[in-house]
């Protein structure tokens, strides 16, 4: 076991933070956060720049554009934009961690030289069509339905939790090409442009009040043939490689977005007197702790992803632990506030302890609830780490609907 | 970085598992249960002969010169096999206590409780067993003859292969090492008793999946009940997140470069501490009635895990120690 970094690594991490402290004072403002057209050109933006300095795809392979580095250097990557408080990936999220890497595991060679280049060049947004109303914890009984009618798939259903839908131009689609109780045998993977005919988008407001989400409706959609990802009903597989990237390193970020949390939470504990309190002290130190006994699990977890090329199972324990800690966060950090947290707008607070971060604590607050939720439900996560790594008895499955 | 095991980090931690499996199966080790002596001698000089007391201890001294990346890996095991015996005091007393290094002399530790904290009697695990004892506190290390002390045998161990004796007074002792040695001490200390309640957690976490398996009710191995299954999933996750953590721990102290090695420690046996708590508390739940059953053996890990959370810091002290760090920021964590 190692945990230092080799001369390569740290020549990778030194050249990244200098270009870091070059690029970032040129950025322009931050847009606000239900501003989905702003955020677009910012983080698209941003995404030019990283491509143009060689940082866009650090672990995608040189075929697919990237810079074909390890899953070490792609960790010291996150950990050096996070130091920085680089922008956040945003609405390139699916592109970069979902669409790309699939495109890259399963796609033609059309596809890949279509698509890539566009997402890490930040030219083009993606979203996921995944869950549906009567389709989230249980995906395979998805039923958007795609009927052949020659070069084309026409495409009727509903989707649901689609996030950026508003500014993206092209959909990971899952579609029912099977018969209807075909579960994960009749399924297929398509890219579908979101200016096609018959897309109608409705945004979703969250708890957190952000219209992040959408429900996308589909009716009578024409998708050409050749924008299928895998073989026509394979899509279960295709979309396996993709959870798999999803639940494997794609939270990196956001663990080390949350010991910058603890930090600030602290912080505001001493302006406010509240640190004085061993039981308050104490609670961060399990916090502390337990962020870093996440940290690492994220480095084994990657040094075993180095090794092998794909995330392990190591990805779902971490999805599982984090998002409970993280929850815990920020219930804590709210706690902590007092009644200064009962809104988003500074409430002037009281004499010499100064602004009180209200708005960040709430919308950390409210991203720990959404976590234990989104990517798999940690019940869901708990079905997984029973059966697939304990091996215990699997969940009864209806064969067929009622 | 590689923060796995290599072939013969894996093929060290193998190798101590076969030795406990051979050594220390469950009914050998569960005979000795109640009684004043646990320690199997024999089985003392085959830890010491495989390198368990002398891992860390420099080849010019006898030792493996091997770090504490290796010794939480072999203490993993340990752990695992419910090894019983001051195993930690014996491996750091290597080197600094005659024939501690090759387990042919059984070394104890207490600490000594800080000044100021009343009359309450020291409380000393496994004094029967031992050729010496140990006094730890800031100031040094302290030796005693065991035979020389006034000790009272408490009857009822909370763990039946932790036997305890009340000293109501603790002489100063030989001094045998300085404050330095204390602190390293105690972060090792630290690092490989959590180690040992990785393995704890587990075997408990392997005993609850093997009987969630094999137990029907309901016409259905209860494994399969979602309530019972959850269970065993939090196991084996906090399992391997306190696994992560204590390694990590180990490399840091053995390459204090790449963090703060003390709240690397602590933090490490903070998690450990509640995952081979928590885990011994589900194994029992897991079994059911069955496992509020002294036959049935998953009780042992609980209470060996609560007997080791009283050792090299408590709860209370270790998250204090972790929670200094965030406003002291000294390198650790990301």
């Amino acid at each position: 076991m190692d945990l230092r970094y080799s001369h390569a690594e740290e020549a990778f991490r030194a050249d990244l933070r200098a270009w870091l402290e070059g690029a970032l004072p040129g950025l322009p403002a931050k847009p606000s956060p239900n501003d989905w057209p702003g955020r677009r050109a910012y983080d698209t933006h941003w995404q030019r720049l990283l491509f143009e300095a060689g940082y866009a795809g650090v672990d995608w392979p040189v075929e697919g554009g990237g810079r074909g580095a390890s899953a070490v250097e792609e960790l010291i990557f996150k950990e050096e934009l996070e130091r920085a408080h680089a922008p956040y990936v945003g609405v390139n999220f699916v592109g970069l961690l979902h669409a790309g890497p699939t495109i890259i595991a399963e796609g033609t060679p059309e596809q890949r030289a279509r698509f890539l280049p566009a997402i890490l060049r930040g030219e083009e947004v993606w979203c996921q069509g995944f869950s549906e109303p009567g389709a989230g914890s249980d995906l395979a009984s998805l039923r958007t339905r795609a009927v052949r009618d020659g070069d084309d798939y026409v495409v009727t259903g509903q989707k649901i939790w689609t996030s950026h839908a508003e500014v993206a131009d092209y959909c990971e689609l899952l579609v029912r090409t099977g018969p209807e109780d075909s579960r994960h045998k009749g399924i297929s993977w398509l890219i579908l442009p979101m200016d096609s005919p018959g897309v109608d988008i409705r945004p979703l407001t969250t708890i957190a009040g952000s219209t992040e989400f959408a429900e996308l409706f589909l009716d009578e959609v024409r998708v050409p043939v050749t924008n299928r990802v895998g073989d026509e009903n394979d899509g279960w597989r295709v979309t396996m490689v993709t959870l798999s990237f999803e639940r494997g390193t794609a939270f990196v970020g956001d663990l080390l977005e949350a010991f910058e949390l603890l930090t600030s939470t602290v912080d505001v504990a001493r302006r406010t007197g509240a640190w004085d309190d061993p039981g308050v002290r104490r609670q961060a130190g399990h916090l502390k702790a337990g962020l870093d006994a996440l940290w690492a699990l994220t480095r084994r977890n990657v040094s075993q992803a180095a090794r092998t090329g794909i995330p392990g199972p190591g990805g779902t324990l971490f999805k599982l632990a984090y998002s409970e800690t993280r929850h815990e966060l920020g219930e804590f950090s709210l706690g902590l506030l007092g009644r200064a947290g009962l809104a988003a707008d500074d409430s002037g607070g009281p004499g010499g302890v100064g602004t009180l971060p209200a708005r960040t604590v709430l919308e950390d607050f409210y991203r720990g609830v959404s976590l234990t939720i989104a990517a798999g439900t940690s019940q869901i996560q708990r079905n997984i780490v029973g059966e697939r790594l304990l091996g215990l008895p699997k969940e009864p499955v209806a064969g067929r609907p009622r | 970085m590689d923060f796995e095991l290599n072939e013969s980090e894996a093929e060290l931690a193998r190798g101590v598992r076969r030795l406990c499996a051979g050594r220390y199966p469950l009914e050998r080790v569960r005979a000795g249960e109640g009684g004043p002596r646990v320690v199997d001698r024999d089985g003392w000089r085959a830890l010491g002969e495989a390198g368990a007391f002398s891992l860390c201890l420099a080849e010019e001294a006898g030792g493996v010169g091997l770090g504490l990346d290796e010794a939480s890996l072999v203490f993993e095991e340990l752990g695992r096999g419910l090894v019983p015996g001051p195993l930690v005091a014996t491996h750091l007393a290597a080197g600094l206590v005659g024939g501690a290094q090759d387990g042919t002399v059984v070394v104890g530790l207490v600490a000594r409780p800080p000044a100021g904290a009343g009359a309450l009697p020291t409380v000393v695990e496994h004094l029967a067993d031992l050729d010496t004892l140990l006094v730890l506190d800031e100031g040094g290390v302290a030796a005693l003859d065991p035979a020389s002390l006034q000790a009272t045998p408490l009857g009822r161990p909370l763990d039946p292969l932790t036997p305890v004796w009340s000293l109501a007074h603790l002489p100063s002792g030989e001094p045998v090492a300085g404050p330095e040695v204390a602190a390293g001490w105690l972060r090792d200390g630290a690092v490989l008793t959590a180690a040992l309640q990785v393995g704890l957690a587990t075997w408990s976490t392997d005993r609850a999946v093997d009987y969630a398996k094999e137990r029907t009710q309901f016409g259905r191995p209860i494994g399969g009940f979602q309530a019972v299954k959850h269970l065993c999933a939090d196991m084996a996750v906090r399992a391997e997140v306190a696994r992560c953590a204590v390694q990590a721990a180990a490399v840091t102290v053995d390459e204090p470069d790449v963090g703060d090695a003390s709240v690397a420690a602590a933090g490490a046996k903070l998690v450990a501490d509640q995952a081979a708590i928590t885990n011994g508390r589900s194994a029992i739940q897991v079994h059911g009635g069955m496992g509020f059953t002294w036959e049935v053996p998953v009780h042992l890990a609980y209470k060996r895990a609560r007997v080791l959370a009283t050792q090299f810091g408590t709860e209370a002290a270790l998250a204090e120690q972790v929670a200094a760090s965030l406003v002291t920021p000294s390198g650790g964590g990301a």
